[in-house]
Formats: C-alpha cells, structure tokens, sequence
C-alpha cells in the first residue's frame, strides 16, 4: 500500500497511484459486464432495474447480483487496507442529495458509471455532454456551498 | 448461475475499485468538485484509468459477434441531445456536489459507513420512483 500512497507534487491530499489503480478495477470491470454480459455498467440504471423502478432488459436478478457485490468488494479492500472509516455528510444533506441523485440519473439517464466511465470511453455524444454538465454543476455546488459556509463534512 | 456470476463479479470488482480509489470517501471526491479551492485531482486519476481501460474494451467489443456469456449485446444507441439529458445530468451533479456521493459509491459505502449510506440509497431510490411516478409509469 506504500507505493499506491505515493503523494502528488503541488497536491498534498491527492493519492494518484490509488486512484489510477482504483479506476483501472473500475474499468475492468465495465469491461467484464461489457464482454462477458453485453450490458453497460451503469450504477444508476442497473439500481433501478434491481428495485423495479424502470424498465429494461437486464434480468433482475443479475441487476441484484451487481449491486450486492458493490459493497462487498468496497469491504474486501476496506478490510484489507485498515482505512479509517470516512467521514459523511449528516442524514440532511444525505437524503437532499440522495433524492436529487435518484431524480437527476432518472431524467438524465445514467451517472457517473453510465456516462462518465461507459459513454465517454466510447466517445457517446450523450455521455460526453452529461458529464460535462454534472461536472460543471458539481463545481458550481460546492463552490457555493464553501463561500456560503455550509459544511457537511464536519 | 452463470448469468448472475458474470454480474456478481463485475459489481464487486467495481466496489473493489472505487473503495480503493477513494471513491467512497465523500471529502476526496467534495475535494475533486472544489476545483476552485483545494483542489484533489485523484478522481481525474480513477476517472482516467476506468476510461482507458474500457476504451480498450470497447475496441475488443467491435470484433465480438456476441457477448462471451450471453445471447447478445444489450447497448444504448441513442445520440440525441435533449434537454432531458442536459437537465437531469445539471440535477445529478448538484446532488453529487452536496454530500460527495454518487449511486456507486452510496451502495459501496454500504459496507462502510451502513447508517449514513442507507439514508442516501433510500432517498436515491425515492427520487427515482418519484420521476417514474411522475411520468405517469407507474
């Protein structure tokens, strides 16, 4: 793990060897659901196909299957690396942002996964927009969020 | 079995991979959205090594007639920009801004942070049955 905290000059806080090899686990396994299921790995679609919220045609029981093993293999590698547990924001801000979540990848149709991970890499004009658009807005809420000085983090 | 193994496996090595890349630590990713203060690029590094690993995969897809473990393939073809598209991904990232949570990590964080988690997965959950309803779906 000593070499994946390797810091970037001019960044203190960033962690760029983890977060290269976090997103190539992130890719490969796009890249899994792509070859071997013949579907995108959007986090969002794939969630509300598993709930029964929109329609689609991936099984529900493979929707199911993606969305356990999120949280079990962010354990496997929490429980292996000993990091602290992360702060969150309180149940407030948490559930303002959850539905604005739930309700924005609906209309939007996709998220961070659909469109920043499976679109973009194939050079979808949809996906390059969308997130150019949740990215800029992304900017813009917690630039204002600072200079009104709310805090959610603690 | 074999058509959740598939999906099992590419749902936990995603969690692997945003866990390790620090995506389910809502300040590292608050710390990418605050481009104009002290600003985290690690998010640029996950995002960078997802799509080029996944560009390589769409390279192989072009020469597969069908999925390994299916039938066939399953993909989005839409090319249109609509205001829907446009509006709904401005919406996404002013929640992602707020608590530095987006779907995948909120069910990662499961395993993580259970109590906070589960708050922003029900609310993400009612926010998209809340849509469905609305457009008149349900």
């Amino acid at each position: 793990m000593s070499l994946l905290a390797t810091p970037l000059p001019g960044f203190p806080d960033a962690a760029p060897l983890a977060g290269l090899a976090g997103g190539v686990l992130i890719g490969l396994a796009a890249a899994l659901m792509l070859l071997g299921a013949g579907r995108i790995a959007g986090v969002s679609g794939i969630a509300a196909r598993a709930f029964g919220i929109g329609a689609g045609s991936m099984p529900r029981a493979g929707a199911w299957a993606f969305i356990i093993g999120l949280p079990v293999g962010a354990l496997i590698v929490m429980a292996l690396s000993g990091a602290p547990t992360p702060t969150f924001a309180g149940p407030v801000p948490l559930a303002i942002a959850g539905l604005v979540v739930g309700i924005g990848t609906r209309i939007g149709s996709g998220c961070t996964s659909g469109h920043g991970v499976c679109g973009m890499s194939r050079l979808s004009q949809r996906s390059l927009v969308a997130t150019a658009t949740f990215m800029a807005t992304g900017f813009v809420t917690v630039a204002a969020m600072n200079a009104f000085g709310l805090e959610v983090l603690g | 079995m074999r058509g959740l193994l598939v999906p099992l496996a590419s749902g936990t090595i995603f969690g692997a991979g945003l866990a390790l890349g620090g995506m389910t630590d809502p300040a590292r990713v608050r710390g990418f959205l605050d481009l104009f203060g002290a600003w985290d690029p690690t998010l640029a590094f996950v995002m960078g090594g997802a799509v080029l690993v996944m560009a390589l995969a769409w390279l192989v897809q072009k020469r597969m007639q069908r999925p390994v473990f299916a039938e066939g393939f399953s993909l989005p073809d839409r090319s249109d920009i609509t205001a829907r598209l446009v509006g709904g991904s401005a919406l996404f990232g002013i929640g992602w801004g707020i608590a530095g949570l987006c779907p995948g990590p909120g069910f990662a964080s499961l395993a993580i942070a259970p109590a906070s988690a589960a708050i922003f997965v029900a609310a993400m959950l009612a926010g998209m049955v809340l849509v469905r309803l609305m457009e008149g779906q349900g």
